[in-house]
């Protein structure tokens, strides 16, 4: 257990007691932040579409995710008469699962975490990829054409974003010299996302594309694909696939949070209080989009991957690199506006190049 | 080696969200490339055309709210311009400035609908469509106001219209247009310059000039092609010869100008109101028809420029108190005549926005 070294020395009980009840309360935890962002999301887009969003179930109509998860939970749960039954029962389970894991690394707040892994980001980018296989086998198994199609969707997006975002997750490894969350956080005596602009943005595009999210969510294109790859599920089954794509949100805020914004360091409030709101910060810029923009088409976003964020990331880590090695003791803060500058001048010069999308298709 | 792939038919419709009603189309997709659309439709079918042989003539005017059920004052007006041309009746001067008022005011009303609905079809998460349904939502207070009705209003009437307005109606109206002028820039303004609604709908589903005149295509979906063709310039019914107003219109026929065509003439339609209104007259509002009317045997072609297109209504008489046959020349059927030839080669997300730039309203196509 070398590598697990968070637990209190006065812990009661063994490594296992420690485990089981952290795991619990983070399940807890995590479960009823999801039930407050539903709620958030639903209120907050309802400002921005100039309607009031749910008001009438309990005070402020805070009960209303609770009512709409049990409406949900009663259903019947239908298995497609033509689909791979076994596939069908196991999809949402394996998308289930590794989106909650992620969370077993973030930081809290110092030392507050399941396990501190010393690979800690590293475990992240392995196992949030793995959440896509459970979207392929449900859009494969549900003997669906709309839900093939979502798959589809699913797979090109996650293999093309996969790669910038690991690169940009890089660059702040490269800044903070490690690859555990908590010293992420500890070394981040100014913002990451000063030093990292652009490796700020990338992340969060890429990121957005990983968990599907506006407007890069493609999977369930409900003007064209009607729910994507979970249209055929009820019930329970459901209610899964739609939690995990909360829990994906709010991993992301997590971790943009953690790598980018200094997680739960800050001034005055407590740590845990600190990492809250940032995360909620991020969870709106995020709502923010997805009640704004319009949606991509799939090769415009195959085209923003590979001709934008792919170079732009690799720009972006060599000047990283560049600037670890030329000052070793800590990178200077007049370093930001050069950083910001750099920004800048990339983002006009790339978007003057390429066109994104292949346009119409000689059939 | 190379993968051996094949086609394969999706079937949107007629139960899909963005379909606009009952529309189906039956999709071949090469991966996610649309190699061949088939479309499907007849499901809203109601056999209005064989129902309006079975009635006077004043009773088929509440079956024509329910053609178009997006824009019915249109569809009111353009059955009553035909019967008037049949029975030559006169209609008093207020009468016929109300009904400019009342079908400007359905185009806006349309139009918002269709810019809504559009940018929804883009992907624009209900945002913009909340906001154009707020504002059609003031424009249905006002018809509410004049005939009782939010949705199928049956206010026109042969030989003027049902009732003079209230007074409350001309002071909201002026209140509205007031704001309405700064919505449609602010809508405007929200995402006409947005970079993904450009990539997503500049050049997207074309319909060349030649090609928009072939299929007889008319409204906003003509003149967003380069075709300068609006019935209010071309044959001037009603009064519209005393008003100024411009046709907008394209340049390449894309979804883009089919956008922008629209936003452009919900500015001229406020234009048009403002003047009505200046001008509005006092006095009768329906002339004397007898209840049972009975127009002497020949026919008739009313048509207007209804927000969707030429609305048209070709009326046969045989001399008594129901017609022989009416027809009616449906826009949105006919715009849909060059869907397949706009949508493909692209993708089946640019099928949905194409559609969605067209505006069709289907219980005009199906009737």
């Amino acid at each position: 257990m070398n590598h697990i070294s968070a637990i209190p020395a006065d812990w009661p009980g063994g490594f296992w007691a420690h485990f089981g009840t952290f795991a619990g309360i983070l399940l807890v935890f995590i479960i009823v932040m999801i039930i407050v962002l539903i709620y958030l999301e639903r209120r907050v887009i309802g400002r921005f579409q100039s309607r009031l969003g749910p008001n009438r179930t309990g005070p402020f109509g805070l009960l209303q995710g609770i009512a709409d998860a049990i409406k949900i939970l009663l259903k019947e749960g239908i298995t497609p008469a033509k689909g791979d039954k076994l596939v069908y029962w196991l999809a949402p389970i394996i998308a289930f699962v590794p989106a909650f894991m992620v969370f077993a690394v973030i930081p809290f707040q110092d030392g507050a975490l399941l396990a501190d892994l010393n690979v800690g980001i590293l475990y992240i980018a392995a196992i949030s990829s793995v959440s896509v296989i459970g979207v392929f086998m449900a859009g494969w198994s549900s003997n669906n054409k709309y839900s093939l199609l979502g798959a589809m969707r699913a797979i090109a997006m996650v293999v093309s974003y996969e790669i910038p975002l690991g690169l940009a997750i890089l660059s702040v490894v490269l800044l903070s010299g490690s690859l555990s969350m908590n010293t992420i956080v500890t070394s981040q005596n100014i913002p990451f996302i000063l030093f990292q602009p652009l490796g700020f943005l990338i992340f969060f595009l890429a990121a957005s594309a990983e968990i599907n999210r506006a407007p890069f969510d493609l999977l369930e294109a409900e003007s064209e694909l009607v729910a994507g790859y979970h249209i055929e599920y009820s019930g329970s089954k459901f209610v899964m696939f739609y939690m995990v794509e909360y829990f994906e949100s709010l991993a992301m805020s997590c971790i943009v949070a953690t790598l980018f914004l200094s997680g739960w360091r800050g001034p005055g409030l407590p740590p845990v209080l600190w990492f809250l709101i940032k995360v909620f910060a991020v969870f709106f810029v995020l709502m923010w989009v997805r009640s704004t923009v319009p949606r991509l088409r799939i090769d415009q976003i195959m085209g923003f991957a590979w001709k934008f964020l792919l170079p732009a990331a690799l720009i972006n880590l060599l000047i990283t690199g560049l600037q670890v090695v030329l000052w070793p003791e800590g990178i200077p803060w007049q370093m930001i506006f050069a950083n910001f500058a750099i920004m800048g001048v990339l983002i006009l010069l790339w978007s003057r190049l390429f066109k994104v999308g292949v346009g119409r298709v000689e059939v | 080696m190379a993968i051996r792939t094949e086609p394969f038919v999706i079937n949107m419709g007629p139960q899909h969200p963005s379909t606009h009603g009952v529309f189906r189309m039956r999709l071949t997709l090469d991966g996610e490339v649309v190699v061949n659309l088939e479309p499907v439709f007849g499901y809203l079918h109601r056999g209005i055309e064989k129902l309006t042989e079975g009635r006077t003539y004043a009773q088929i005017i509440p079956i024509t709210d329910r053609l178009d059920y997006a824009s019915p004052m249109s569809n009111n007006l353009a059955y009553v311009l035909a019967v008037e041309k049949l029975a030559e009746i006169p209609v008093p001067e207020r009468a016929e400035y109300l009904r400019v008022i009342m079908v400007e005011l359905q185009r806006i009303a349309n139009h918002l609908l269709a810019v809504g609905s559009l940018l929804n079809d883009c992907g624009a998460y209900f945002t913009p469509f909340m906001y154009m349904w707020r504002e059609r939502e003031s424009i249905v207070d006002l018809f509410d106001m004049v005939c009782g009705q939010r949705l199928t209003y049956n206010y026109m009437r042969i030989g003027g219209v049902s009732h003079d307005v209230p007074e409350r109606f001309l002071w909201a109206l002026d209140k509205f247009i007031g704001r309405m002028a700064f919505f449609i820039d602010e809508y405007d303004e929200l995402l006409a310059e947005n970079e993904i609604l450009l990539i997503r709908t500049k050049g997207v589903g074309i319909l060349s000039k030649e090609l928009a005149i072939n299929s007889s295509a008319s409204g906003p979906v003509l003149r967003a092609s380069g075709v300068k063709w609006d019935i209010r310039k071309a044959d001037p019914y009603s009064i519209y010869g005393r008003f100024q107003f411009d046709v907008p219109t394209g340049t390449t026929g894309d979804c883009y100008d089919r956008y922008r065509v629209r936003i452009e003439e919900m500015r001229q339609s406020l234009r048009i109101i403002k003047q009505a209104l200046q001008q509005l007259p006092p006095g009768e509002v329906k002339s004397e028809v007898p209840p049972l009317l009975r127009p002497a045997p020949g026919e008739a072609y009313g048509h207007i420029e209804s927000p969707k297109g030429e609305l048209g209504f070709y009326l046969v008489s045989d001399g008594s108190i129901a017609p022989y046959r009416l027809h009616i020349r449906a826009p949105a059927l006919i715009n849909l005549t060059a869907l397949r030839d706009m949508v493909i080669g692209w993708k089946v997300q640019d099928a949905v926005v194409v559609l969605g730039s067209i505006d069709i309203c289907l219980g005009e196509v199906d009737r």
